[in-house]
């Protein structure tokens, strides 16, 4: 395991070994589970801006995002797509990496919706800069947004740029018996929910609200249902799941034992899905397979055509 | 003919496959029209296979394309390459698909944007990327273009909205990323493909997301006597924790513009108006315009205006939107730049630019969004005056490397 203090050693790691993975705190370790000599992120702390009028932040990779949720609070802002594991841990270059949004994915987008930039060291040991440091970034291919989910497999993230959020005043909880019909006429109307999840056992729904106290109130009580402790959503977030599925509400049936969130477009299981992503255990990283396209390759070799990191295949 | 024509005429009918010169000359410029080509043939396919055939006899003949939607890019997007063809993609315009409860749409590419929202519509969600050439503008170009609009602050751009593509790279293979799910797995293809510029492949279906139609809004038009106390009076709703859908400047050449165009009327003697809106539920918006309202009295407008209706509120917006098409009015041509400041330096931006206007007598309108620190500063000039052009883009040059 090396663990480079800067970017510069970061590049040198990088191009110390003929093969080469980055790891942060390895709380989704299936994601890393390869023949590879380890780059831990560890050493790469610290927040290198945050301009709270501009709504961004600059943060090194191995920052556990922990840190910045607090220093985002201190500004009343916050990262709206609720990181996950974060008690466990997880730092901002593994959220990147592993493109796992939580709860609050459903209002308005996951980790892709608000990376703007990246620093990252590809396999010939190029430490680019791509995306940029302002809220609107249209110029050029977005690769910072490629690089979610990428698993580290086309270069080591380095440092991340992100958007962020005037944090609602009050949050609210509320917990309805699950149905198909509830979830959809709460998630098609004019409530404006921030996540909504169906519990495992498919029977309990979670409605969660942001905004002004008294209004939440009102709000609540139209949608019905009991109001309970927000501390639930931590629960949810520090969950060791062990897989990912990326699915459509039509599909919430098959996924009973699960954790279904953000309005059905993910479930997080324990038992093994028919099709996913293995965040722990020795399951294929990929259940059931995945599409691939010869473009894959294409750009594995402009980024890295030694594979010094291994490939998604790997 | 060309042997290159004789192949495309094996693929569409004649009256798809344009060659001559009264029938190129519409597809010889985008909306920057200081530039201009003529391509060897526009063809018009009207299915995906068809395209997906032309792009692969493009790859075999090794034959520049350039994809084309409604050709109102403000970047030369969509200017012909010579020798090279041009692929307009406008007839593949059916929305394939609507699905209410998942809030999804698959479309083709040549569907012009508000038309997702009017199909929408009945099922109370809409569509919400909103570029001012939305009335126009096809989804394959936003896509192309990461195209933003006003209320890109709260909702984010193209990108953040796109779900799926199923596209034609040049190679002529044919790829399907993404699909229905708000989530996936693997590294974000449907990321790196929107905002391509036309260099990646053709999108032949867009799988897009819908968001529910907020129900209620609070749109407050202010003028301001200063450029700068806009700026300020921005900075402090930032600073208020609000997150407004849109926040918006325009200065006085634009509102002349507005003016002209849609006879808007704006409160007179200012050199800025700010467009602020929130929205949502209602018992949230009735809370929250009571901040907004008190935090713009104490920034000093001149005038503040609050839409009391939705007409209202139309009106403060047809006058934003018809702000750049509008400036066409006050001048013969125009460039238009985009360009993103930190809101905090927004003040000094603005006054370096109309210092440079002043020193070089070109006229520079401005339109600022100013929520995500977008500028667009419009630069007139008279294309039959010789080396106008010329000074426009020095101009433009300059203002870019400020
Ligand atoms: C008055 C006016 C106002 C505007 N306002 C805004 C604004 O507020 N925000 C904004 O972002 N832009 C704005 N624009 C710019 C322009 O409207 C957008 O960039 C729009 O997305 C272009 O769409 P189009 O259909 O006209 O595309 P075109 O101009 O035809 O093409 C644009 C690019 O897209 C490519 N392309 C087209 N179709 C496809 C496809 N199916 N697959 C792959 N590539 C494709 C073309 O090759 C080209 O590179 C404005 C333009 C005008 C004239």
């Amino acid at each position: 395991m090396i663990s480079p203090a800067s970017l510069t050693e970061l590049r040198d790691a990088v191009l110390s070994a003929p093969r080469v993975i980055a790891v942060g705190a390895e709380t989704k370790p299936r994601l890393s589970a390869v023949d590879a000599v380890k780059i831990s992120t560890r050493q790469l702390r610290g927040i290198t801006e945050y301009d709270p009028s501009e709504f961004t932040f600059t943060a090194l990779a191995g920052m556990p995002v922990r840190e910045i949720i607090a220093a985002l609070a201190e500004q009343g802002q916050y990262l709206p797509f609720d990181p996950m594991l974060v008690e466990a841990g997880s730092t901002i270059g593994g959220v990147v990496a592993s493109g796992l949004s939580g709860p609050g994915r459903f209002r308005f987008g996951g980790v892709r919706d608000f990376i703007l930039g990246v620093r990252f060291v590809d396999g010939m040991g190029r430490l680019l800069r791509l995306g940029g440091k302002v809220v609107k970034n249209a110029a050029g291919f977005d690769v910072p947004k490629f690089l979610v989910g990428s698993l580290g497999r086309f270069g080591v993230i380095g440092e991340v740029t992100f958007k962020v959020f005037p944090k609602p005043s009050t949050t609210l909880t509320l917990s309805l018996p699950y149905s198909a019909g509830t979830m959809a006429r709460i998630a098609n109307s004019r409530f404006e929910a921030a996540a909504l999840d169906v519990l495992p056992g498919s029977e309990t729904l979670l409605v969660k609200l942001g905004g002004p106290g008294a209004a939440l109130e009102v709000l609540a009580r139209e949608i019905g249902g009991q109001i309970i402790d927000n501390t639930i959503w931590d629960e949810i977030r520090e969950t060791p799941w062990s897989y990912k599925t990326d699915i459509t509400p039509d599909q919430i049936s098959n996924f009973k034992a699960a954790h279904v969130s953000c309005g059905g477009s993910m479930a997080f299981s324990h038992t093994l899905p028919a099709r996913g992503m293995t965040l722990r255990g020795d399951a294929p990283l990929w259940i059931g397979g995945r599409p691939c396209f010869a473009i894959e390759a294409a750009v594995k070799q402009a980024l890295d055509p030694q594979q010094r990191f291994p490939t998604l295949d790997d | 003919m060309s042997a290159a024509l004789e192949r495309l005429a094996e693929l569409l009918p004649p009256g798809r496959l344009l060659v001559r010169p009264v029938e190129l000359a519409a597809y010889e410029s985008d909306a920057l029209t200081a530039f201009r080509t003529r391509p060897l043939a526009v063809v018009m396919p009207e299915t995906a296979e068809e395209v997906i055939a032309i792009v692969r006899l493009c790859h075999e003949l090794q034959l520049p394309f350039v994809a084309r939607g409604s050709g109102t890019s403000l970047s030369g997007g969509s200017l012909p390459i010579a020798d090279g063809i041009v692929i307009a993609l406008n007839r593949l315009n059916r929305i394939l698909k609507l699905d209410p409860v998942q809030r999804i749409s698959v479309v083709q590419p040549g569907v012009i944007n508000t038309q997702v929202t009017t199909a929408a519509a009945p099922f109370g969600l809409h569509y919400a990327p909103d570029p001012s050439s939305q009335t126009i503008c096809t989804i394959g170009g936003n896509v192309a273009f990461n195209s933003g609009g006003a209320h890109c602050l709260k909702y984010g751009m193209t990108s953040n909205h796109v779900l799926g593509i199923k596209a034609v790279l040049a190679t002529g293979e044919v790829v399907e990323w993404g699909g229905g799910s708000r989530e996936r797995l693997g590294p974000d293809w449907c990321g790196l493909f929107v905002g391509n510029e036309g260099l990646f492949g053709i999108a032949l279906e867009i799988t897009l997301q819908l968001l529910p139609k907020a129900e209620c809004f609070h749109t407050v038009l202010a003028g301001y006597r200063t450029l700068e106390q806009a700026g300020d009076a921005v900075s402090a709703v930032i600073a208020s924790g609000l997150l407004p859908g849109a926040i918006e400047i325009m200065d006085a050449l634009a509102l002349e513009a507005a003016v002209a165009a849609v006879h808007a009327e704006y409160p007179p003697g200012c050199e800025a108006v700010l467009i602020v809106e929130l929205e949502g539920p209602r018992e949230v918006v009735t809370i929250e315009r009571e901040r907004l309202d008190a935090i713009l009295v104490a920034s000093a407008p001149v005038e503040m205006r609050p839409a009391h209706d939705a007409d209202e509120r139309m009106a403060i917006w047809k006058g934003r939107k018809s702000a750049f098409s509008a400036v066409g009015r006050l001048s013969p041509d125009f460039i238009v730049q985009d360009g993103v400041v930190p809101r905090r330096k927004l003040g000094e931006a603005l006054r370096r630019i109309a210092e440079m206007s002043h020193e070089t007598h070109i006229r520079v309108a401005n339109v600022f969004h100013a929520g995500d620190g977008n500028l667009h500063p419009l630069i007139l000039f008279d294309g039959r005056e010789s080396g106008a052009l010329q000074r426009a883009e020095d101009l433009a040059g300059r203002i870019l490397k400020m």
